[in-house]
């Protein structure tokens, strides 16, 4: 079998000590996690070696010695042999860098002295492979298995895994430096200085404030979503369906993650944190940038001064559209009478909605500017009352095809029915099926009449149905591409990517290998690098997850309830599942 | 360390280099030949005449820009995404697999597989292999693992 060392690069110029480290269970390998130097007592090392233990959950232990023999130590070799029979040992690893060789020499010896592997060839026994690894980057990096699944299982873990956890579960090891007055010296990354960034620990002293801050503007937003006037069931149903008001209880939920005082747990809940803190922060920024454009040279008076024309404009667009309809609209001929029915209901409403913005006209510069400056709540926020405004200004298209679709649909029933009846056949509730029945003259008489009226009637209002259905197609398009957008901006995981770029060896996809210089009677040496993640998988790991719109049905229902007309609703927000 | 020639599948030569860094330890590299001059010189004519009859229909400046920029930008992703230099295979008994690709441009793409995951190598369809050698060449390699997985 052959036995491999995880040794970190740092230690490789260390003078002569000690190993610290701990052997894997379940494989034949040991990681190596820092050299400690003389003088020591060893019953010191083993004191703190069992401190550490209770610490860290690692299973700590002496592994074996490390010389660097320089002038005026000989006999080194022989004096960390004799330290072997101290500590207790399963095997006593023994790693010596000669001076003049790149690579460093191994030898393995079980508890009662005999040699059992070494760099050597031509010994039997088996070999030793020594793998260098950067200790900083292997502590802070966090592996994702390929195909999916958890980031961090409990059981069954892999070789590799087990040495990433060692490291990053060994911090407490980290902490004492050469400056230290400690009982014993320690190498490892950390030994020339602990490092630190002024601007982190500001900012995580600043944090527990902020958050307590926020949890109790958030319980004040709460209280007043939940007081009485706000639940009378208008307003719930009118919150349900405006997209700002669902945008913002979504921010809420997102703001209520991130202010919790206490330290994320483990590196999922870290990294959603950390996304949602910084795309919240992009999406203000974004939106106080929108709104110095608005308000800059008074744009948004101008934009209020041409919301009306454009109302004006749709209404009378419409209003041509209609008196279309009823003459010869394409040269078909329709029936007069159901045609000026219709063409008249629906000219009458186009009328109340002209009225109607006009009652509102000289509000609505005030309205819009109080409005625009809702945008410093977020861009996403900007969106979403952009894509109600377009709502609630294209209502009547939305009553117009509703209308439509009702009265087609009517008519489609009754024709099928009818149809049956033609035939001489009738549904059977019951049985769920058509069965044939026997009708009465009478019966069959007024029902081919009425038949007959329904289907003559039908292409007046095959044509209104369509027409209204396609231009509600088009505003349904215009507010799914808003929603996409806002979903886009509320979902990218900013955090995730700027990690991936500036300091890549956090997500690792996996490591790669690579042999170092090779000499003769000397193991061989590995180079561990962290092979980082793609920026595909990137997304596919950490998008947070939102309300996102997809599409409910698929083409094919899609297509069956437009000829049916029933009424269609193409998207649906899925409630977030909270976990 | 040996080096040998081999044939893909459209004919070209391409080299299989075996080192043997130890009794274990075996890395594969198949190189295939680099991008030729002549083949970039006819593209890039190919287009640019292409371009300049178009400008000398339409009197449009703006094609040649449009030209010259579609071959610059289309050069850089080919020989960033799709040309490769050569590929590799390092297995390291008891520890695992490694396969690295690498592009014309320097770019490595590597993925490795620990020993434990692995239960056999088989040669499948080399359509999946960017260098696309023939069955000799990967017969070789086949032989050399199977001694390492038998060892392990």
């Amino acid at each position: 079998m052959l036995l491999k060392i995880f040794f970190p690069q740092c230690c490789k110029g260390a003078d002569s000590g000690l190993l610290i480290g701990r052997w894997l269970p379940g494989h034949n390998s040991a990681v190596v996690l820092a050299v400690i130097h003389f003088p020591f007592i060893p019953g010191q090392v083993k004191q703190y070696l069992s401190q550490l233990q209770s610490l860290t959950q690692v299973d700590l232990t002496v592994l074996g010695s490390w010389c660097k023999p320089s002038e005026g130590q000989e006999g080194v070799q022989s004096f960390l042999k004799d330290l072997s029979t101290i500590f207790p040992h399963g095997r006593w690893l023994q790693l010596s860098n000669e001076k003049g060789k790149k690579c460093f020499s191994c030898q393995v010896n079980s508890r009662d002295g005999k040699v059992i592997e070494s760099g050597d060839k031509e010994d039997q026994g088996d070999q030793v492979i020594c793998i260098h690894y950067d200790q900083c980057k292997v502590m802070l990096s966090q592996l994702h298995p390929a195909q999916g699944g958890i980031l961090n299982p409990k059981t069954e873990l892999s070789e590799l895994r087990l040495v990433f956890q060692t490291v990053s579960q060994s911090q407490a090891l980290f902490y004492i430096d050469k400056y230290d007055e400690g009982p014993f010296k320690l190498t490892h990354w950390q030994s020339e200085g602990r490092e630190g960034s002024i601007l982190v620990e500001l900012s995580k002293q600043a944090s527990v404030p902020v958050c307590l801050v926020l949890a109790w503007l958030l319980s004040i937003w709460y209280w007043v979503c939940k007081s009485r006037i706000l639940n009378l069931w208008p307003m719930r149903f009118v919150s349900s369906k405006l997209y700002s008001c669902i945008q913002l209880s979504h921010r809420a939920e997102h703001l209520q993650t991130i202010s919790m005082p206490r330290k994320a747990e483990d590196h999922t809940e870290f990294m959603r944190k950390a996304n949602i803190f910084v795309s919240f922060l992009v999406d203000m920024a974004l939106g106080l940038l929108l709104i110095s454009w608005l308000y800059r040279e008074n744009r948004i008076r101008r934009l209020a001064d041409t919301l009306v024309p454009v109302a004006d404009h749709i209404a009378e667009d419409l209003q041509e559209l209609l008196k279309w309809l009823m003459g010869a609209p394409a040269g078909l001929k329709m029936n007069r009478a159901l045609d000026q029915v219709l063409g008249r209901f629906f000219l009458y409403h186009i009328h109340l909605w002209i009225s109607y913005i006009h009652l509102l006209s000289p509000f609505i510069g005030m309205i819009l500017w109080y409005v625009g400056l809702s945008a410093c709540l977020g861009l996403t926020f900007a969106l979403s009352v952009l894509s109600d405004i377009v709502a609630l200004l294209t209502f009547h298209i939305y009553c117009f095809y509703v209308y439509g679709a009702r009265l087609y649909c009517l008519k489609i029933y009754g024709l099928t029915s009818l149809w049956r009846l033609f035939r001489g056949k009738k549904w059977n509730v019951l049985r769920q099926r058509v069965d044939s029945c026997s009708y009465d003259p009478d019966q069959l008489f007024i029902g081919t009449l009425l038949f007959a009226i329904l289907f003559f009637l039908l292409p007046t209002t095959v044509l209104y149905y369509l027409v209204f259905t396609l231009l509600r197609l088009l505003v349904v398009l215009f507010q799914g591409l808003l929603h996409l957008c806002v979903d886009f901006i509320n979902s990218f995981p900013l955090f995730a990517m700027g990690l991936r770029i500036c300091r890549s060896y956090r997500l690792a996809a996996g490591v790669k290998f690579r042999v170092l210089e090779q000499e003769p009677e000397r193991p061989l040496h590995l180079l561990m690098e962290i092979n980082p993640l793609t920026y595909s998988a990137v997304l596919q790991w950490y998008r947070t997850l939102t309300y996102s719109c997809y599409p409910k049905d698929s083409w094919g229902v899609l297509c069956k309830n437009l000829f049916i007309g029933e009424l269609i609703y193409p998207w649906k927000h899925k409630n977030i599942k909270t976990d | 360390m040996t080096e040998e020639e081999f044939f893909d599948i459209n004919g070209n030569t391409i080299s299989l280099d075996c080192q043997s860094h130890s009794e274990f330890c075996k890395e594969f590299t198949v190189s295939v030949p680099k991008l030729s001059l002549r083949k970039v010189m006819n593209y890039t004519c190919a287009v640019w005449l292409t371009a300049y009859a178009v400008f000398f229909a339409t009197d449009n400046t703006n094609v040649l820009s449009a030209a010259i920029i579609v071959t610059l930008v289309g050069m850089m992703l080919h020989l960033h995404f799709v040309k490769i230099d050569h590929e590799s295979m390092l297995i390291i008994g008891s520890l695992g697999i490694q396969i690295s690709a690498s592009y014309a441009s320097g770019r490595e793409s590597t993925s490795f597989i620990e020993m434990s995951k692995v239960k056999d190598i088989v040669i499948n369809e080399a359509i999946y292999m960017s260098s696309k050698p023939r069955l000799n060449c990967l017969e070789e390699v086949y032989k050399s693992c199977q001694d390492i997985l038998g060892q392990s």
